[in-house]
């Protein structure tokens, strides 16, 4: 049938991938992690850091969305939640910012597990209007609360050192803070995915009658990744506030839910990649495109729309189909 | 009893009137949720957009072509609703056969286009329109202005239309027949693809004619839409979402206890619907008037 080279059959053929895809995925993880090393010193810090903590919340999004099939749209709660709970620690009870970010993130795992508990009993398109109204019960609660400062938020939050040993008042320290955080963020979620766990996760996702029916307790799964997801997003919330010195109104309200989803969508949902690549394109956009004041909404709806419509699989999805197909098409000779 | 409790009764009943007033729209914008979520099985996260454009039709039709109230009452919804229906026919129509998340994240985004080209051509401050029935009746108790009252009229009227039209007419049967079996019913010889658009047109001009409604009661700017769509969500959720009267009776009750909240106890008003919301889940995660799913 075959002409030449492709005269070992099947076996080779079959083995060789899965072999060389963990080999390409190390080889890539470590030249993106040698990158990151050296990028601030090409681009701007700051911007690099705003870019990983979307990133990594981008990516807890997509271990609910992706993985598990749940479309949480109240995810702000968890990212400003913690980043309030973190720049008040930090600023008015003096906590050491390594402190600051476990009391955010310890209480991200407390939210996430209550607004988990309620949101996991409807499926579907329920548990997105569920997810979004308990944000917004957050949000106003946030809006009168005293230690939120209201419409002005938590300003000049301090860097103080970490550990009392590092000084993270330097972009350049701060920056390899962020970047030890997001690597760390990214395995854990990595590892949660490739574990039985998140092989029970995907089953839920495609089909959950019939992870049902092969015992797994469905709903203590759910809530599970829905709290490794909260409590990975206030990770990133609280690095956030260390970043800007901030926490406002602006990172809990709907907006906010809305742009993780975004990122995720526009990067390629259910890729371990894609929220990365899509916080960058998003953020990357946001940045350049300020000073369009509204157009900024309406361009982000624009792509909405594209994603939704044109190229669903996102950038990262579309790349992997066509990586597929190619492959597909070498193996046929 | 009142004075027991230190309020007086003017200011009670002038609450539970506005409770009402939000109430009608709370009704009226679910009601339109269900119906497009009955036969699409879409979220149409674009309602509180659409809402928005049906009270920007009523300013413009007003100050550019010089049409009063009345007129745009009529109008404004039918255009709204017939760029709805181009909307459905080009973009939702392609994604029914996915998951419905889709139809959500796209309705989304629309909501974000619309909500962004109003706000770069209005500004985000809110925009006067007179009140087309000033003046009012002294009850003696209290005291009711005309238009609110007829908000509140209105809206009963056209609840009660719909759910009529929806569960006691042919078509109304049709329709139902179609949200259960679209391929059986389409064997039968009905339009289905049709009945779907006019549908969404429905839906989404009476989302449009809320907007008009309130475009004298409050003031018309672009973001109105989206501060009240959230709560309207969580409505939904405590009616349950299979359920017409479940919208109507829900929408109507929850603006008269958040109402009710604001003279007892202001500081949990604009949370109380929230905490329904979270109390009727642990309770009956399918709603008040929904059926387990």
């Amino acid at each position: 049938m075959s002409t030449s080279s492709s005269t070992h059959p099947a076996p080779p053929a079959a083995a060789a991938p899965a072999e060389a895809g963990v080999n390409y995925g190390l080889v890539f993880g470590i030249l993106a992690v040698l990158v990151l090393l050296v990028a601030p010193f090409g681009v701007y810090p700051v911007f690099l850091m705003k870019v990983m903590c979307f990133a990594l919340f981008a990516c807890a999004f997509n271990l609910l969305l992706g993985y598990t099939g749940l479309l949480s749209f109240g995810h702000a709660m968890f990212f400003g939640g913690s980043a309030y709970v973190c720049a008040h620690t930090v600023k008015v009870l003096g906590f050491s910012p390594e402190l600051g970010l476990a009391a955010g993130v310890l209480f991200s795992v407390v939210l996430g597990f209550l607004a988990g508990l309620l949101s996991i009993r409807r499926q579907g398109i329920y548990f997105a209007m569920v997810t979004l109204a308990l944000a917004q019960m957050f949000f106003f609660f946030c809006l009168q609360a005293k230690f939120t400062g209201g419409e002005d938020g938590l300003q000049a939050v301090p860097r103080r050192a970490l550990f009392g040993l590092i000084d993270i008042s330097k972009d350049i320290n701060l920056y390899y803070l962020v970047l030890a955080i997001f690597v760390f963020g990214f395995l854990v979620i990595y590892r949660a995915i490739h574990s039985p766990f998140g092989q029970v996760l995907k089953a839920i996702r495609e089909n959950e009658p019939r992870a049902i029916s092969l015992g797994y307790r469905v709903n203590q799964y759910k809530l599970l990744a829905f709290v490794l997801s909260a409590a990975l997003a206030g990770l990133a919330g609280s690095t956030k506030v260390l970043v800007f010195q901030l926490a406002s109104l602006t990172d809990v309200a709907w907006q906010m839910s809305g742009e993780v989803v975004l990122m995720t969508l526009v990067g390629g949902m259910g890729t371990i990649l894609g929220p990365v690549v899509g916080a960058a394109v998003i953020v990357t956009m946001q940045n350049y495109l300020a000073g369009l004041g509204e157009w900024v909404l309406v361009i982000q709806g624009v792509i909405f729309v594209l994603a939704v419509s044109l190229f669903r699989r996102g950038f990262v999805g579309e790349i992997i189909a066509i990586a597929q197909q190619m492959k597909a098409r070498k193996s046929q000779g | 009893m009142f004075e027991l409790l230190g309020i007086p009764p003017q200011a009670l009943f002038g609450q539970l009137l506005l409770g009402l007033i939000n109430g009608a729209f709370y009704a009226m914008l679910s009601l339109g949720l269900a119906v497009i979520f009955g036969l699409l099985n879409v979220i149409n996260f674009t309602h509180g957009a659409q809402y928005m454009m049906g009270a920007f039709g009523a300013w413009m039709l007003l100050n550019y072509l010089g049409i009063p109230f009345w007129g745009a009452l009529v109008l404004s919804p039918i255009i709204v609703a017939i760029i709805g229906m181009a909307i459905e026919k080009t973009l939702l129509k392609r994604l029914y056969h996915l998951d419905h998340l889709y139809g959500l994240l796209l309705t989304f985004g629309l909501g974000l286009i619309i909500e962004g080209l109003f706000r770069r051509q209005y500004g985000s401050s809110g925009l006067p329109y007179n009140n087309p029935l000033p003046g009012g009746t002294n009850l003696g108790f209290m005291f009711l202005p005309n238009y609110r009252a007829f908000v509140v009229v209105a809206s009963l009227v056209v609840c009660i239309a719909t759910w009529y039209v929806i569960e006691r007419t042919k078509l109304g049967s049709y329709l139902r027949a179609a949200t259960e079996r679209p391929d059986l019913v389409q064997a039968f010889g009905i339009d289905v693809p049709r009945m779907i658009t006019l549908t969404y047109g429905f839906g989404v001009g009476l989302a449009a004619l809320a907007g008009v409604l309130a475009a004298p009661a409050y003031q018309v700017s672009p973001t109105m839409g989206s501060n009240l769509i959230i709560v309207v969500f969580a409505v939904v959720v405590i009616g349950g979402m299979g359920s017409i009267m479940g919208a109507i009776i829900t929408g109507f009750g929850l603006g008269v206890i958040e109402g009710l909240t604001k003279v007892f106890y202001p500081e949990a008003s604009s949370t109380v619907i929230f905490v329904i919301m979270a109390l009727v889940l642990m309770v009956k995660p399918a709603g008040l008037f929904g059926t387990a799913k």
